[in-house]
């Protein structure tokens, strides 16, 4: 840690970046000291492995109809096996989770990504510059907020569609106010530093300020709070699914796969509907817990 | 205090203002949808205009505004397209069983959150702590979809305890109340329940807190007449933020088990595009969103003497 603010005194733009990078990782690094973070850590590694390589390791087509209501462990005639059964319409169901997880992440990290480019940019703005356009992008944000906001979901995706694009936007313009508050708070203190009132004497822009010299000294709280609102927006892409208001079928979305087999529960086939509803529920388990150890790790020192 | 108590009120009108003018905006920006909708798919453009004349659709927008407001302070919230009947005969029904379901569940969840919380907190990084941090972790990672499917498939055909449905029929049935309130609370109650740790573990190391120690009261008395005054002036913002995550579970949650709330009927009225009742439910969650939001604020503030008397 000693040697950063040295490297920062005589370096270029690009090296700070790099330098900051590596501090970034910093805590990454350190949770090795939390069991509760590496667990977390090693559930979403899993999953992460598991969309790459989806392709590879399921082992039937995702859509392909072949024996229904099989249960875990049954055999088909040229002894390939489905390792969780198939469900009411013959489609494997371990396939359909490992191709629902690869849709699920890249939706979730695609919509959350997108979401804290716009909170940032608006925190630091807000905090920033202050006076009137703090005055109303909090007046924004503060209206946003007060919609319960499953409420608000519900009736963006009634009124636009059920598309990938337009969860994408529903999940922006719903979590981007609370990132934006969460920066703000943090710019405001941030901007009081001598640094700040450095480079601005020497003639630095707000803009390279703002990105530069404040946005790398707020990521501590904004790591931990990514992982929660991964987690989130997970529940958040499922929740949409199992209310019909999701993806769109037949390639397969957690949400989607419990609402459209939660019927058969009664009928004797639990594990079509609980087996998704475990997937959904470890990684949103794993988001927490890594987002736990970060904060325990980053309270630390 | 007075002053600080005006402005948030004022904030609060201006708020639900600004989104009811949102709400009737995205429904009622459009004149033609709104005929559409009422006319059905295959009516002709000369029909549309015609209705849109007809019912003084061809207005302004900030006029229709207006008068839109006016008609709901007076209790008329429009027809609603699918039951042909006015909504507000459907909706304060709907509205009053989340009101049952909710309640319910706020009181259990606060409850065991508020007890957890104590107990982590009060000896913090003990086992008991971290047992409670954990279980309150893993709680909070089962979104309702999923417990639901769990806890039916465990109490309604394993067990064959519970009914599986929450549709009240029959009459009431408080027996239909359990899963719906079994699966809101194991979902919510993890968030207060941190909160409530943290600042019970913040307390505990005040010199007050030791001082009293020293002094020799006894454990429990430190805990119950001094610890605790403090530690819950903190989560009792988040306990009235929760009723706004209680109004978003509760869609997820009455759709799961089919439970007559307001929440279904959001639902059922936002995906057929039934414009009045989603006007009229949208507009409620709002409301009460930010009327407990104001309460929060307001009360945080009555409750720490620091801002109180300053």
């Amino acid at each position: 840690m000693s040697d950063v603010p040295r490297m920062n005194a005589v370096s270029t733009p690009l090296s700070r970046l790099g330098a900051s990078f590596m501090a970034s990782l910093r805590p990454v690094l350190l949770l090795r000291e939390s069991p509760v973070g590496m667990v977390g850590g090693a559930i979403i590694l899993l999953f992460v492995i598991l969309a790459i390589f989806a392709e590879f390791i399921a082992p039937f087509d995702p859509n392909a109809t072949m024996v229904p209501f099989a249960f875990p462990g049954a055999e088909m005639e040229d002894g390939r096996v489905f390792l969780l059964g198939t469900d009411h319409l013959g489609r494997d169901i371990l396939s359909r989770i490992i191709f629902g997880g690869q849709r699920v992440l890249f939706y979730a990290t695609v919509a959350t990504a997108a979401a804290y480019v716009v909170g940032i940019l608006m925190g630091l703005a807000a905090g920033y510059f202050r006076g009137y356009l703090d005055e109303l992008l909090s007046f924004v944000a503060n209206v946003i907020l007060s919609f319960p906001i499953m409420v608000l979901y519900v009736l963006i995706i009634a009124k636009v569609g059920a598309s990938g694009i337009n969860i994408i936007f529903a999940v922006v313009f719903a979590s981007s106010p609370g990132i934006m508050r969460i920066v703000r708070g943090v710019t405001m203190d941030i901007a009081t530093r001598d640094y700040i009132a450095a480079a601005q004497t020497r003639g630095e822009g707000p803009w390279y300020i703002m990105l530069m010299e404040i946005l790398p000294n707020a990521r501590g709280p904004l790591i931990v709070d990514f992982c929660l609102r991964m987690g989130y927006t997970t529940i958040t892409i499922g929740a949409l699914g199992f209310l019909g208001l999701g993806l769109p079928p037949p390639d397969p979305d957690w949400g989607g796969m419990i609402t459209e087999t939660r019927a058969f529960v009664s009928g004797g086939f639990p594990h079509m509907a609980i087996l998704p509803a475990c997937a959904v529920s470890l990684l949103v388990l794993g988001f927490n817990l890594l987002a736990d150890g970060l904060r325990e790790v980053s309270l630390r020192d | 205090m007075v002053q600080l108590i005006i402005r948030r009120i004022g904030m609060m009108i201006l708020i639900m203002l600004v989104v009811a003018l949102l709400l009737f905006l995205i429904n009622e920006g459009d004149p033609r949808l709104i005929a559409r909708s009422i006319l059905g798919p295959y009516a002709q453009d000369q029909q549309l205009d015609a209705w849109v004349i007809e019912n003084g659709y061809d207005r302004s927008v900030i006029v229709r505004y207006f008068e839109w407001l006016g008609r709901i302070f007076a209790g008329d919230l429009g027809e609603s397209v699918i039951y042909k009947r006015p909504v507000s005969e459907i909706f304060w029904d709907r509205l009053g069983n989340t009101g049952i379901l909710a309640g319910v569940t706020f009181v259990i969840m606060v409850a065991i959150a508020l007890v957890l919380g104590v107990l982590a907190g009060m000896k913090e990084g003990s086992l008991q702590d971290r047992a409670i941090s954990v279980f309150s972790i893993v709680t909070t990672s089962i979104p309702e979809y999923a417990s639901a499917v769990f806890l039916v498939g465990v109490f309604v055909f394993w067990l064959g305890w519970l009914p599986g449905t929450s549709s009240m029929t029959s009459g009431f049935d408080p027996l239909q109340m359990i899963l719906p309130v079994l699966v809101l609370t194991l979902y919510g109650f993890g968030y207060i329940a941190r909160m409530t740790r943290a600042s019970m573990a913040e307390v505990m190391t005040t010199p007050y807190i030791r001082t009293a120690v020293l002094k020799g009261l006894p454990y429990r008395h430190i805990i119950l007449k001094h610890a605790l005054r403090n530690a819950l002036i903190a989560p009792f913002t988040v306990i009235m933020l929760q009723i706004n995550w209680l109004l978003s579970g509760v869609v997820v949650t009455e759709f799961a088990f089919g439970y007559k709330g307001f929440g279904a009927l959001l639902l059922e009225a936002a995906l057929r595009r039934d414009i009045f009742v989603i006007e009229a439910c949208g507009t409620a969650a709002v409301f009460v969103a930010v009327l407990t939001q104001t309460i929060g604020d307001l009360g945080y503030t009555y409750l720490n003497p620091r801002i109180r008397f300053k």
